[in-house]
This record gives C-alpha cells, sequence and structure tokens, in this order.
C-alpha cells in the first residue's frame, strides 16, 4: 500500500489533492491572517486559489511532472518505456507517452463531455419547448447553456480532433511517436481537470457559470463565484491544445518518413499544421482575456470596470481575437478528414490536392484578419465595418475551392456509399449551408438584424454540428478498424446516420426562420408567436439525442467483439494503413519510405510507401522509439530526417 | 483498369438533364423561400431594404446550394460502387487548373457584388442624421430600459418608449451596468448598450402600432424577461401624448397608464411592458402558487414577526441585504422605479399577509 502511495496513478492523486485542498486553505487563511484581513476565512480566495492550485496537485499526482522533476533534481533517468502502450483497459486510466494510448484517451474523455454536453442540450430543448417556465429557472438556464456550449466547444470538438490527429498523424508521416511524448500526456491530462472544473460549478453558490460560452464583460466580473470556473477551466484547456499544437508542428515539421515532402503530405496533417498553426497563434488571447477577467474579480485590477477608467469593448477584440480563429481550429482537421475519407472512398486523387493544401493556409491567414464581424453591433467604431465584412466574405473563395475540389475528387469516381462516407456527404451539404449562412451574416445590414438571434444558434449549429461533428463522426468510423483492430458494424453506423441526417434538420433548419423573425438567443422564455417551431425543434432535437445511443452501443460493442480488422481494409494507400491494425507499440518495424503522392488510386502500380527490411546493423524497433522520446535534444535533423538520424 | 461501359463521363444527354433539373429545383426552390414570410413586419425606413437585401442573398444563394447538392446526387446516382465493381478505381483524374480557375473567379464575382451591394446600403443606414432630429435616450439596467426625450423643453421619462411615426428619430444607447442590446425587430436595427460609451442608430419609423422592444444581449439573471413596448403614434396622437405627459400625477413611470395590476397578478407575471420582472420566477410564495427556486423561498426566510417596512426595503434595494447562500446583484433592482408606489405598498401586503398566514 505505501509503495502504491508513492507511485504515480490514482492514488498518489487522491492524497495530493487533499493536501492541495489543505495548502489552499491555509495559505488563503494564513496570508489573510497575516495582513489582518477580515474576514480570515473568505470563501472566494479560497476558491480561487484552490482552482488555480489543486489540479497542479492532481496531475503532479498521477504522474505527469515524474520525469521531469527527477531529471530536475539530477537523478538518474531511464528511457526504459516502460510507461509506453497498453495492454489492458487499466492503462488507459494511467499516465501514458505513446501516442496511440493518448489519442484513445483523447477521444474517449472528448466524447464523455460530449455526451454530457447533449444532455445539457436536451435539457434546454426540454425547457423550450413551450413559452413560460417548463423545468429550470431563468439563472439554471444562463448556467445550462452556458456549460453546454463551453464543454463542447472546449472539452470535445477541440480535443476530439487533436485526439483523432493524435493517433493518426505519427502514423501518417511514418513516425513512431510524437515529437514530446511527456508533454503530450500531459496536454491529455489537463483536458479532464478542465472539464471535472466545468463541471463543478453547478455547485457553487449562486450557480454555474452563466454568462454564455463568451462570458462578455462586466457580466463575467460581476457574477457569482460559478464565472471563476469557467475563467480558471479555460486556461487548463487552451495550455492543453496550445501544447499539443507545438506538438504536432514540432513532429510534423521534423518527424516525417524519408521521402515525405509536404507536397506528399496526407490532407489531414495539412489540416492539422495548418490548425496548430492557428492554436499557437491564437490561444494565448483567450487565455489574456480570461487572466483579465480573473484579476478584476480576484484582485480589483479594474481592466473592465468603466468606473476606474476601463474598457468593455477591449475584451470582446481579445476574446474574438481567439475565438473567431478558433472556429477554423473546429473546421480544418475536419477538411483533413474528409479529404481523406473522400479519395479513398471515391478510389480517385484530391483534385487540385495544391490548392487544397494552399486553401488550408489561405483560411488561416484570413482567420486572422475577420474577428470583429462578431462585433457590427458592439458599438465598435462604424468604419470597422465594411473591411471586416469583406475579409470575411473572402473566407468564402478558398473554402469554395475546398468544396468544389471535394466534389471533383467524386465526379467519375467508384463511390463506396458505407458509414464514413455517408457522414463525409452528408458534411458537404450541410457546411454549404453553414457556409452560405456565414457569407449572410458577414454583410452587415443583415448581420445587424440577426445577430444574438436564432439565426445565429441556426449557424453556428450548422458548423459545428452538421461540419465539425459530421467529420468527428466519419473520421472515427473510418480510423475505429486501426484503433481498435477491429470492424464496426455498418448497418447500426448507416442507421446512425440517417436519423441524425434527418433530426439534424428538423431541428436546426427552422432556428433560419424564428431568429429572422426576430426571436433572440440566450433566452429560458419566447414570444407566443414562435410555441410552434419551438415544440417541432423540441421533439426533433429528441431523437437526434437518442441517435447518438446508437453510436455509442455500435462503438462499445464493436470494440469488444465486432469482426477482426485486417491492416488495410479500406484498400487506402496511406502510410497508416500499411500497419497492422492495431499497429506495434512503436508503429513500424522498420521506417517507411514515402516514394510517391498520398491518393494515387486508379494509377496502375501506384505506392505512396514502402518499407524497407531493417538492415541488421540498424537500431531494433525499441531503440528507435527510445531516442524518439527524448527527441527533444536531437535537434540536428533537417527538413528531411531519416531513420538512421533517430537510430 | 478495364472501364465498364456506364463509368465514363456524363453523356450528352446526362449532362441537359442534370443542368434542366438544378436549374428547375433552383427555380422551385427560390420560389418557396421568397413566398416565407420571413420577417416581422416592416415597420421602419430601412426595414424594406434590408428585406429586400435578404430576398437578393437568397436568389444568389440557393442556387449555390443546389449546384453542390445536385453535383454531389448525380454523382451518386452515377457512379456509386456497383456489385462486383469492389475492386475498381476511378480514373486518377488529378485536376483541371482551368476549372480551378473557373471556381475560384465566379466565387469572388459573386462576393465582390453582395459587398458593394452591402456597402451601400450599410452606408444609407448609418448616414449621419439631420441637425435637429428628435434623440430619445435610452438607457438599459437590468432587467428594463427607460427612456428620455425632450420635446420643446420638456423632458419627459418613461419606461414605455413613444415616438412619432414619418419623423426621423435618433436613439442614443447607454447602459448602467453590462452590456444590453436595443432592439426592436420590426425596425431591423440593433445596438449593444455598452457601460462607459454612447452607442447609436437613427431611423424613422414608418408603421404606428405597438411592438416589442427586446434586449439581444445577454444580461444576466432576467435577460429573457428584458421586453418592454414601444408605442408608434400619429403626430396628432403623439402630441397629445406630449401634452399629457406634464400633468400626470406620478412622474414614476408605468404610473401613467395601465396601473390595474393586481399583488397577485404582480408577483405571478410581473408587468413585461414596464420592465418588472415576475418575483414568482425566482421566489415561492404559497400565496401565489410560485416555484422558483432560484431566490430565497420567501415562507421561509420572511419571518412573520418581519415589519412591512423591511419587506419593502428587500423589494427596492434587494442587494442591501442578501440571504445566505445567495448571491449580490441577481435579483433585478429596478422595481423601485418601474413600479407605482401603489404597486409596491400592495406587493409588501400581499407577500406580509401571507408570511403572517393569513394569506
Amino acid at each position: 500500500m505505501a509503495a502504491k502511495l508513492r507511485q504515480p496513478g490514482w492514488y498518489r492523486a487522491t492524497w495530493m489533492v487533499i493536501l492541495g485542498i489543505a495548502i489552499t486553505f491555509g495559505l488563503s487563511i494564513g496570508l489573510r491572517a497575516a495582513f489582518g484581513l477580515d474576514p480570515v476565512y473568505d470563501g472566494t480566495a479560497i476558491l480561487t486559489i484552490g482552482l488555480l492550485m489543486v489540479p497542479f496537485f492532481f496531475l503532479g499526482g498521477i504522474g505527469c511532472f515524474d520525469y521531469w522533476l527527477r531529471w530536475a533534481r539530477g537523478k538518474q533517468v531511464t528511457d526504459d518505456h516502460s510507461d509506453h502502450g497498453a495492454t489492458s483497459w487499466k492503462d488507459y486510466f494511467k499516465v501514458n507517452t505513446d501516442h496511440k494510448v493518448i489519442g484513445i484517451q483523447y477521444i474517449c474523455v472528448s466524447f464523455f463531455f460530449m455526451f454530457v454536453g447533449g444532455l445539457m442540450a436536451m435539457l434546454i430543448r426540454a425547457e423550450l419547448a413551450a413559452p413560460g417556465r417548463q423545468f429550470v429557472d431563468p439563472n439554471t438556464y444562463n448556467g445550462v447553456f452556458s456549460v453546454h456550449a463551453t464543454l463542447l466547444i472546449f472539452l470535445f470538438v477541440i480535443p476530439v480532433f487533436a485526439g483523432i490527429a493524435n493517433y493518426v498523424i505519427p502514423l501518417m508521416i511514418g513516425a513512431p511517436d510524437m515529437a514530446f511524448p511527456r508533454l503530450n500526456a500531459l496536454s491529455f491530462w489537463m483536458l479532464p481537470v478542465a472539464g471535472v472544473m466545468m463541471l463543478l460549478s453547478f455547485f457553487a453558490p449562486g450557480g454555474s457559470f452563466a454568462s454564455g460560452w463568451t462570458a462578455y464583460a462586466p457580466l463575467s466580473t460581476s457574477a457569482p463565484t460559478g464565472q471563476l470556473f469557467f475563467t480558471i477551466a479555460v486556461q487548463f484547456a487552451g495550455a492543453s491544445s496550445i501544447a499539443t499544437a507545438l506538438n504536432f508542428l514540432v513532429t510534423i515539421i521534423t518527424m516525417r518518413a524519408p521521402g515525405m515532402t509536404f507536397f506528399r503530405m496526407p490532407l489531414l496533417v495539412w489540416a492539422n499544421f495548418a490548425t496548430s498553426l492557428l492554436v499557437v497563434i491564437a490561444t494565448p488571447f483567450i487565455a489574456a482575456s480570461q487572466f483579465m477577467v480573473l484579476l478584476d474579480r480576484a484582485l480589483g485590477f479594474n481592466f473592465f470596470n468603466v468606473a476606474k477608467g476601463g474598457d468593455i469593448l477591449m475584451y470582446q477584440h481579445i476574446f474574438w481575437f481567439y475565438s473567431h480563429p478558433a472556429v477554423y481550429i473546429m473546421m480544418l482537421p475536419g477538411f483533413g478528414i474528409v479529404s481523406e475519407i473522400l479519395a479513398n472512398r471515391s478510389r480517385k486523387p484530391i483534385f487540385g490536392y495544391r490548392m487544397m493544401a494552399f486553401s488550408l493556409l489561405a483560411i488561416v491567414l484570413l482567420g486572422f484578419t475577420v474577428w470583429a464581424h462578431h462585433m457590427f453591433v458592439s458599438g465598435m467604431a462604424d468604419w470597422i465595418r465594411i473591411p471586416m465584412m469583406i475579409t470575411t466574405a473572402i473566407i468564402a473563395i478558398p473554402t469554395g475551392i475546398k468544396i468544389f475540389s471535394w466534389l471533383g475528387t467524386m465526379w467519375r469516381g467508384v463511390l463506396k456509399l458505407d458509414t464514413p462516407m455517408l457522414w463525409s456527404l452528408g458534411f458537404i451539404t450541410m457546411f454549404t449551408i453553414g457556409g452560405i449562412s456565414g457569407v449572410m451574416l458577414a454583410m452587415v445590414p443583415l448581420d445587424i438584424h440577426v445577430s444574438d438571434t436564432y439565426f445565429i444558434v441556426a449557424h453556428i449549429h450548422y458548423v459545428l454540428f452538421g461540419g465539425s461533428l459530421f467529420t468527428i463522426f466519419a473520421g472515427i468510423y473510418y480510423w475505429f478498424p486501426k484503433m481498435t483492430g477491429h470492424m464496426y458494424n455498418e448497418k447500426l453506423g448507416k442507421l446512425h446516420f440517417w436519423i441524425t441526417f434527418v433530426a439534424f434538420n428538423i431541428t436546426f433548419a427552422p432556428m433560419h426562420l424564428i431568429g429572422v423573425q426576430g426571436m433572440p438567443r440566450r433566452v429560458a422564455d419566447y414570444a407566443q408567436e414562435f410555441a410552434t417551431w419551438n415544440i417541432i425543434i423540441s421533439l426533433a432535437s429528441f431523437a437526434l439525442g437518442l441517435s447518438t445511443l446508437i453510436f455509442l452501443y455500435n462503438m462499445i460493442v464493436s470494440w469488444r467483439s465486432g469482426p477482426t480488422a485486417v491492416s488495410n481494409p479500406w484498400r487506402a494507400l496511406t502510410v497508416e494503413w500499411q500497419v497492422s491494425s492495431p499497429p506495434p507499440i512503436f508503429n513500424f518495424d522498420s521506417i517507411p519510405s514515402i516514394v510517391g503522392g498520398p491518393y494515387e488510386y486508379g494509377v496502375p502500380g501506384a505506392v505512396h510507401a514502402v518499407f524497407k527490411e531493417p538492415e541488421p546493423a540498424a537500431a531494433v524497433p525499441a531503440g528507435v522509439g527510445a531516442s524518439m522520446a527524448s527527441a527533444g535534444d536531437g535537434g540536428d535533423s533537417g527538413d528531411e530526417p531519416d531513420g538512421e538520424d533517430r537510430a | 483498369m478495364t472501364e465498364s461501359s456506364n463509368r465514363g463521363g456524363p453523356t450528352g444527354k446526362e449532362w441537359a438533364v442534370l443542368i434542366a433539373l438544378m436549374i428547375v429545383s433552383s427555380a422551385i426552390l427560390i420560389a418557396i423561400f421568397l413566398l416565407i414570410d420571413w420577417f416581422p413586419v416592416a415597420g421602419s425606413n430601412v426595414s424594406n431594404e434590408i428585406d429586400t437585401f435578404w430576398d437578393v442573398l437568397l436568389i444568389v444563394s440557393i442556387p449555390v446550394f443546389v449546384i453542390v447538392t445536385g453535383v454531389l446526387l448525380f454523382s451518386v446516382w452515377r457512379w456509386r460502387q456497383r456489385p462486383g465493381e469492389e475492386e475498381l478505381d476511378g480514373p486518377p483524374i488529378h485536376g483541371n487548373a482551368k476549372l480551378e480557375v473557373i471556381w475560384t473567379a465566379i466565387p469572388t464575382v459573386i462576393i465582390a457584388a453582395l459587398c458593394a451591394y452591402a456597402a451601400v446600403l450599410l452606408l444609407d443606414i448609418q448616414a449621419a442624421p439631420a441637425k435637429g432630429t428628435r434623440v430619445v435616450n435610452v438607457t438599459g439596467v437590468q432587467f428594463a430600459w427607460s427612456f428620455e426625450t425632450n420635446e420643446g423643453g420638456k423632458k419627459i421619462k418613461s419606461n414605455r418608449l413613444v415616438v412619432p411615426v414619418g419623423e426621423p428619430v435618433t436613439f442614443k444607447v447607454r447602459s448602467r451596468d453590462v452590456i444590453h442590446d436595443f432592439w426592436v425587430p420590426q425596425w431591423r436595427l440593433k445596438v449593444d448598450a455598452v457601460p462607459g460609451i454612447t452607442t447609436s442608430y437613427s431611423l424613422t419609423p414608418t408603421r404606428t402600432g405597438t411592438f416589442d422592444v427586446v434586449c439581444a444581449e445577454l444580461c444576466g439573471l432576467g435577460h429573457a424577461y428584458m421586453r418592454q413596448n414601444v408605442t408608434v403614434l400619429s403626430k396628432e396622437k403623439y402630441a397629445a401624448w406630449v401634452a399629457r405627459q406634464g400633468r400626470a400625477a406620478a412622474p414614476a413611470a408605468g404610473g401613467d397608464e395601465g396601473a390595474g395590476l393586481s399583488a397577485k397578478e404582480l408577483f405571478v407575471a410581473g408587468n413585461p411592458s414596464v420592465g418588472a420582472t415576475a418575483c414568482g420566477t425566482c421566489h415561492v410564495l404559497s400565496a401565489a402558487g410560485t416555484k422558483g427556486n432560484t431566490g430565497p423561498n420567501l415562507n421561509e426566510v420572511i419571518s412573520p414577526s418581519e415589519s412591512k417596512a423591511a419587506i419593502r426595503e428587500t423589494i427596492v434595494n434587494p442587494n442591501a441585504q442578501v440571504t445566505k447562500g445567495y448571491a449580490k446583484g441577481i435579483m433585478p433592482a429596478n422595481y423601485g422605479q418601474v413600479l407605482s408606489a401603489r404597486e409596491i405598498d400592495e406587493l409588501v401586503n400581499y407577500i406580509y399577509d401571507d408570511v403572517q398566514g393569513k394569506g
């Protein structure tokens, strides 16, 4: 038992969290007493310190810092990779440095929060089924929709893409792992911390944070204590995503297999490269905005206190400078997934591959020039509106190139209409609607009328549900055999798609109409004239909610007892399908060489990667992984590192 | 690569059918979408312009959607994998520079045209009002609006917005606490009420009647209930309303009209037209039968020995003393302003009687 308490894991995490809480109380009470502050015991002060500090005790206890701390103390560190790979389900509950394990940890935790956030959506729709009050009071209602959005953005869409990429990208580029496996593990473990913190906010006095996921000041600086949980949880989610993005950038730039030039990379790799650039540049801005709120609340900095010279609009500018790029953070990886699936399921090369890659970079660049289109009615200077309208509308052009190129990819292909393909096709049509309503919203005269109405709610759900979530489902089904070694049930997959597709449209399409008619968003109650549409929307949304249970059932049953998957059930060319399902612990018994493009379907005899038998002198596979794990000091590899360099 | 006869490009006849179907379905969809009654009635000089702009956006957008969906469905119908084709690959087409230039150029032209249209329309909407335009000062506070205007040297303050039809008016919008948003859907314009700055827009009401003033920016607990009225009167009736304002005995707003709400009605439903949120939304009171639990249960928290003055104080000045376990700043602090003295008296008596057990 004593040994268990010392080893990294849940026992140590438990007592360290308790220790952290005790230190929090001691620190707060001690300091307040020392400075003669009255009262000595202040709940909000304790909570603020605790939310900032206790997560580090948890992360330390679970074992995220062990290696670094040992190294820092000058002790012997071993690279024996005893913490690599998973042999039983219990290993998924431990700190693990294997990108495949971390990928699955990411995906499962993200989907857990999707179901929690989805249940909140059901509660929202139950409340809105009729005008007046049904189930929750207005304060709880505001809390529920705020937590719904926050969970699904920060704990689902962003991390689930990071999870899929975590699993697939090292395999796709022929790398044995991510560049920084321990940082990768830390990135993952910060997520449940952020998610649990957001859920705990419901137990705060005054209810959970209720100022929306946008947390506009001064509503957020004057809100009850629950707001703190948002302010601080976002820091952990944000730090997690920045660290992961750095990891992706370094991995993609330095660890591609020999022959994998940038223009031989699969588009999923391009998409995550673009996304990671966005994350690294933009995410510090939301961190800043929330630190400012925290400093206002905890220490009276008055960033957003008008009476003391604060500036309200500044919050929105900083917030949207992250949160607009964030919608591309939530969409570009999906573009990558759909490109993989469409090429494979159409048995044709991607139409206009280079333009597909360049349009991703164009979206990254343009994505930073449009943030104030969220602020057309915010009271900012009028002149900003037309330039921001133009840049916003221009984004439709690279996005259009992508949609047309996908259609070009399908044209004259041999289209296999299985589950991943159905989700991808559903994505193209639904995302087109979301894109069209996006261009409409860019047009200032219309936006003035519809901003903060249900038209916006419809638009973002067409983009994030019909867009992002459809691609997430597509990707999960597509790589399920690779990740689990089992095939999913095709019939249930198709059923899941069709119910979701129909229910999704009945749920969200009418919201365009009631928005234009004048129903504001974020309201627990509404005028009688909107009652008919709202009951229809609510009923459809329940069907939409239930359809995810088919997915859950399919995933669990197939994972446990689905038919065994061969290494390449899709006859795909990309590298991840050339190794066993699931792949060996260090991915490759021999490092692949890339000899052609990733989508040369239909070209006779074309291959993307060839595997050479390892030469006798070359490192054994474990050795390859061993030096990779300490890749931090292996910075001598150039543009095209080869296997020898790393061995 | 053996290509079976039906796997080539579309035949001339198929092209014709595909294009015809896309044109016909675009036309049908445009007709349906234009027939839908999208907007609330047009109430200002800019309403019709914005509604027309919306129609143009629909006419441009629908063919885009139809082309994408049409090509997608055609491909699925024409080239889906049929039994025996499991091992077949498509032709290795890597791209087509001409096509790519076309589908970059056409959207660019459409986008440029729409932006130009929108910019002209916007410049018209935000044109500076003529000198001497009537100004209404709009102030948002959690969770009510108040309106102030100056008619021939007479200051009129009210919780009901009243404006004359056919005369331009500029709204200068301010907030005293958090961000609100001043929106009348029939007028199509909205702007945030931001603490510390004054925002504004100008328009000319073109239709008489009573419409909702809606707060469109999440402003806290009572956001959904921050709904009041605007009444657009003919010029004669407006002049009469202005004249009446001086004579009204109680300058406290809400007192001028419709003061007939009983305490129970106020407690259960509030008075949205003046911005008074219903007490029962958040509080339990057995006499009213309300079950709200955002705020404390009044039957439990008010002891029978409590004085009427103390109860009145908790209504008009709710943040002075807050029940343990509940946060400050949640209960609207505007009852003292939006309800008449008589209404508050009745409300106090109503609550007092109930906690005494006389309810």
